[in-house]
Formats: C-alpha cells, structure tokens, sequence
C-alpha cells in the first residue's frame, strides 16, 4: 500500500509537478491544435484540474481503477498515457490511444486500469461501482475511483451509484472536481444543497470531505485516506475537490458566464502556482521549477510534431473491434 | 423418456450449469435471491451458489447493468436481470451508450462479456409497461448480441453460449413462454449464436419467426396444413448475429415469405429482415414479402385487446394466404 505521509519528500513533490506540468502543456497543445484546425469535434480541456488528477493517482496503486468524463485529458496522463498518445487520438491519428476511434471524449488506458473516459454525464459511476464490486469478489485489495464534474451530482446515475455503494460497502471512491460550473451555468444555481457531492453523501450514511483540489497534496491525501479505508472493507467516500478550470467548458468557449473577479482569484490559485510555492518553501529554487516547464513543453512539442507527421487511421478500422473476435460481422 | 421442463426453469437451469463451470460469473437483479425472482427464472441459484454470487438489488436499473458493465470489464461474467424488458429504457445509456461501444470506442482495448436477462413481450395482460415486446429497441444498436429462444432446450444452450460470449447478450426470455414445457436439453447444452433452426421443413412458404411467434406460425403452419399449404417454419433464436443465410435458404427453396414478429410493424425486426430479402433473394420470391407484426399502438390491457394486436396464428395464416393468392 501506498505510505502517505502529511508533507511529501521533496523528490515527490518534483515528480508531481512534473506530471502536472506535463498535463498543462498537453492541453495548450490542444488548445492550439484545435484552432489550428487539427483537432475536430470538441475537446474539454483540464488547465486548472492537474492536480486533482495528479494527486488522485499519486495516492493509488497501479492496478486500481479509474474511470474519468469526457474532460478527462489530465487523467490519461496521470494514470500513464503519453501526451503523444493523447493528443494524436485528439488529432485523428492511426497512433492515438484509442486508434482514433473515441476521441478527445474518450482516452483510454487500459493497460493501466484508467478504464475510459465517459462522455454521457454520470454513467461511469455505476460501472465504478462494478470494478469495485468485481475486485470484491476476486478477492484483491483494488479500490475503483469514479472522477466527475459537479453537474454529475444531478443525474440519477450518481445517486443510484451512491445508494449501491454504500449498500454493498464497495471499495469505491467518489471523487467530484467540482469546477463551480456545470456547462455554462453556475452549478450553485441548479443545486438543493451547497456542495453538490458532499452534501448529497450524508443521505447515504457516506463519509465525505471537501477539499482544496488545487493543492496536489490535499488531494493525495484525501485519496489516499479514502483509498486506505476502502481497501479495509470500510466501504466508499465522497470526495469533493473544489477546483477551476482554465478554459471555458469546450471547444472555443471563453467562459464570458464567469466573473473576471472569480477567474482573477482562481488564476492565483493555479495548482502548478501552488505546487511551486511549496516546493520553493522547500528550498527548491525557482530555475529548477522552470525547467521542468521548459521540458513539459519541449516534450509535448515533440509530441504535437510526431501526431502531426503520424498517419491517419486505416479506413478498414472502421470495421473492425465491434465484437471480441475483432470483427464487425452481424449476420450471416 | 425424460421428463419435460419449463422454460422458466430452463432460464435458471442455463445459469446453474454456467455458474458451475466458471466461478467468475455471478448474477445481479431485483429480487433474485432468496425470492427466486419475480418469475421464478432463478429458482435454486441462491440456494446453491450464496449471496457472494447471487445478488439482490435496489430498484436502480442504471446501478444494476451499470455495474455488471464494469465488473464485466474487469475479469467477471456478471448475469444481469432487468425484471421487464420496459424497464430496459431507464437503463438505456448503458444499453446503448456504454456497452455496446466500450470495445469499438476503445481501439479494442475493452471487452464487455456480460448477458443481461430480461422479461419480454405480451400475452400475460400486464398492460402497456410491462407487455411490450422490445427486442427491435436492442436491434437498432450495433454492438449487441441478441438472444431470443423459443423452448426450453434452445434457452439452456443460448443462454450457456451467451454468458460464454466475449461480447454483450441481451437475452430475451418470453414471459408468454415462461410456462411452457419442452425436451430438456443434453448435458453441457450449448448452442452457437446467431444460426437459426428450421421447426417445421415445408416447401410452400417460409415463415420467420423468434420467440413467441414460433408457436403462433407452427399453429398457423398446422392449420394451413389442412388447406394443402406446406409451411417451413424458421426460428431465428437470435436476432444479432442474424442467420440472413438461414433465410436466404429458406426463401430459396420456397419462394413465398412471411415474417412473423411481435415487435411493432414500425421499426421491427422484420424489416430488416425483408429489405435482406428484397436486396439478395428477389429473384427467389414469387410474391411480395408480408410482415405479420405487433399494432403500431401501446399494448392495451384487456386479453381480447391485446390478442387484436398482436399476431396470432388466425393472422399468420391469412397472410400465408395473400401470399399465395398473389402469385
């Protein structure tokens, strides 16, 4: 099992902000390669979310799982997917995680245990509840974490998945970025109760905990307490990481719904900002954070330059992997 | 001779011989524990295999093959029961969302071997939400398997080939059939997916038939007999993979074809059916294709209601008869 302690080793935190450096340079490639044009339909970028992820995962085994929504970029990397591999799925690429078959909306690592990135709001968190269920009754010490956004605490799915959770006390954790904002629309206007995941888990005798989920280090450990608790029978919890994201909700969408005051605020509360005053307190000097920016971007610049020159897939994949067998043959 | 069994017990008989054999497979559902479920289709597997491979659920159908989706997709071969096939449209995003595109979305690295069981169709007067015959919703997405037996054997060997499948099955048991009795199938039955099985060899006319309407065109197929009519009667037993050769075949050596479905005419199965025809075997057919299918109207409540709407054998044999006086 993970040791989590309060205040990680410096080493860590250097690893952490790597990763989260790493996400953030993705997505602006994202960004950039959408309005370049290479990037079709839509994308849900993470800037803002690293650490949620990032620090979600740090307090995890590699063989526990995760299930991610369609704003589920920084999850891919966190649990292993390379920004290669991301952004060429993004870019219509053979190479891309998925063969180009899903989709900005659908990375998925298996190899890893990040076991999709789910597009239709709230439907991953019953399948979490699945995995836990499943690795119950194999008889490992797998937890299941389902991520989602705030607009999620209103869909029925959430709710069936909380009631299931508990009944069966499932090593399964809810873990809610809550942004502040579902679509375009404040979250606080369309909710019964001020925290929209955390207020909900008391109706199902669940234990909950709101958090900084701009500071990496509140999030693993928040994670991994929930994690250790599964892992000891003593069932879900709910997670509710307060957070912002950078962009607006998708595509081109600049986020004119929120106040320049609020977004000001949250730009100061940028995690790789938070991340980095920590790492200063701990005598980390400044050039040191800056390169590995410097070589965030440098990777995913290489990266972007290798989608780009990457084929796209075969016309004949179209038709294959429907069914087990690989095919897509549906009748004689 | 053995004796014959139902097959209502046919439904838990396949899911005991699998549960034997596998260890990962485990059944999910309301009231299928201890309460052998509402139709006693899983009589005896709480009893035998315990609570850790027989679970009772809350009324949440999206929890319920929400989860059997993500155990699925994790090393088990869950069983999911949803008690009405109606209630199949409050899981449907996981219906026709999630499983059927896991794989496919994935680039293959996904695979979803689960079955979900369900009550389908007419004929017991439970009334608009708890009659309808649905397989055509599950037919209009690409990814499923569909399995719809007719007897008690077929039920045994589908349901051992679907809980088997790498892929997802819908299966599809017939509450109308649930009471009917049939040879019990040999030891270890298990049939391959998607190869349809002439009932009744005839050389006039090929009636298509799945489920119910098997009975209901072998009772039109018996009185046509008697007018001199040589009806074949093919079951389907699964509508994906669809045994189109079968048909094919069929409407080779016999020219004539009716298609005999419960689902609404609108959207049926049968269409698709009949445009394989129209497109491959046209130049077999001797007269046009005839669709006996369920009234485009919710199923009514009253028995004699319900019997206007859905096909009988009287309307079978009617159709047969067009077919033939068209020539």
């Amino acid at each position: 099992m993970t040791v989590v302690t309060e205040e990680p080793r410096v080493e860590e935190l250097l690893e952490l902000y790597e990763k989260m450096a790493l996400i953030r340079a993705t997505e602006k490639a994202a960004f950039d390669q959408f309005m370049a044009g290479l990037v079709k339909g839509t994308t849900h970028l993470a800037s803002g979310q690293e650490a949620v992820a990032v620090g979600a995962s740090a307090a995890l085994e590699p063989d526990d799982y995760v299930f991610a929504t369609y704003r589920g970029h920084h999850h891919a990397i966190a649990r292993g997917a390379s920004p290669e591999a991301c952004l060429a799925e993004l870019m219509s690429r053979a190479t891309g995680l998925c063969g180009a078959k899903g989709g900005s909306m659908h990375l998925t690592v298996a190899d890893h245990n990040m076991l999709g990135s789910y597009a239709i709001v709230g439907a991953h968190l019953p399948i979490a509840c699945g995995a836990a269920w499943s690795a119950r009754l194999r008889g490992t010490s797998q937890v299941a974490v389902a991520f989602f956004g705030d607009g999620a605490t209103n869909i029925g799915a959430f709710h069936e998945a909380l009631n299931l959770a508990a009944v069966w006390r499932l090593p399964v954790l809810f873990v809610c970025e809550n942004n502040l904002y579902m679509e375009y629309t404040s979250i606080k206007t369309v909710t019964a109760v001020a925290q929209p995941a955390a207020g909900r888990a008391p109706a199902y005798q669940l234990p909950a905990e709101v958090i900084d989920g701009n500071d990496v280090v509140a999030v693993r450990q928040a994670v991994a307490s929930a994690a250790a608790r599964a892992r000891a029978g003593d069932g879900p919890t709910v997670i509710e990481a307060l957070t912002y994201r950078h962009h607006g909700h998708s595509r081109t969408d600049p986020g004119k719904y929120r106040p320049q005051e609020e977004v000001d605020a949250w730009l100061k509360r940028d995690p790789l900002l938070v991340l980095a005053e920590r790492l200063r307190d701990r005598g980390v000097d400044q050039p040191a954070i800056d390169a590995l920016d410097t070589r965030a971007r440098e990777q995913v610049a290489a990266a972007v330059e290798a989608a780009r020159a990457a084929p796209p897939p075969p016309e004949d994949s179209a038709f294959t992997d429907v069914w087990a067998d690989g095919g897509a043959q549906w009748r004689t | 001779m053995a004796d014959l069994i139902t097959y209502r017990e046919a439904v838990a008989s396949g899911i005991a011989q699998e549960m034997r054999r596998d260890e990962r497979v485990v059944c999910l559902g309301e009231d299928i524990g201890a309460a052998e479920g509402v139709f006693k289709t899983t009589t005896g597997l709480f009893a035998e295999f315990g609570p850790e491979r027989v679970w009772d659920t809350p009324i949440s159908e999206q929890a319920i093959v929400g989860a059997a989706m993500g155990a699925a997709m994790t090393g088990l071969r869950p069983v999911a029961e949803i008690m009405f096939s109606d209630f199949l449209a409050c899981c449907w995003d996981y219906v026709a969302n999630e499983i059927p595109k896991m794989r496919y979305m994935t680039g293959g690295q996904v695979t979803v071997p689960l079955v979900v069981r369900t009550a389908n169709g007419g004929g017991l007067g439970f009334g608009a939400q708890h009659s309808q015959a649905v397989e055509n919703w599950a037919f209009a997405v690409p990814g499923l398997k569909i399995a719809a037996p007719s007897t008690p054997a077929d039920m045994v060997g589908l349901m051992a080939a679907a809980i088997r499948s790498d892929d997802p099955v819908l299966m599809f048991e017939h509450k109308a059939l649930l009471a009917t009795k049939g040879e019990p199938p040999p030891a270890d039955h298990v049939l391959p997916l998607g190869a349809a099985e002439v009932r009744r060899p005839g050389g006039d006319v090929t009636l298509v038939a799945l489920a119910s309407t098997v009975p209901t065109a072998l009772a039109a197929a018996e009185e046509l007999a008697g007018d001199g009519v040589d009806a074949e009667v093919l079951d389907l037993r699964c509508l994906i993979p669809l045994d189109a050769r079968a048909v094919l075949g069929s409407v080779a050596r016999t020219s004539r074809l009716v298609i005999v479905e419960e689902n609404p005419y609108q959207g049926g199965w049968g269409a698709t059916v009949a445009s394989i025809v129209a497109e491959e075997g046209f130049y077999d057919l001797d007269a046009p294709i005839r669709r006996v299918a369920g009234a485009c109207v919710p199923l009514p409540f009253a028995a004699n209601l319900e019997q206007a709407v859905v096909p009988t054998a009287a309307r079978v044999a009617d159709a047969v008869r067009q077919t033939l006086d068209a020539a």
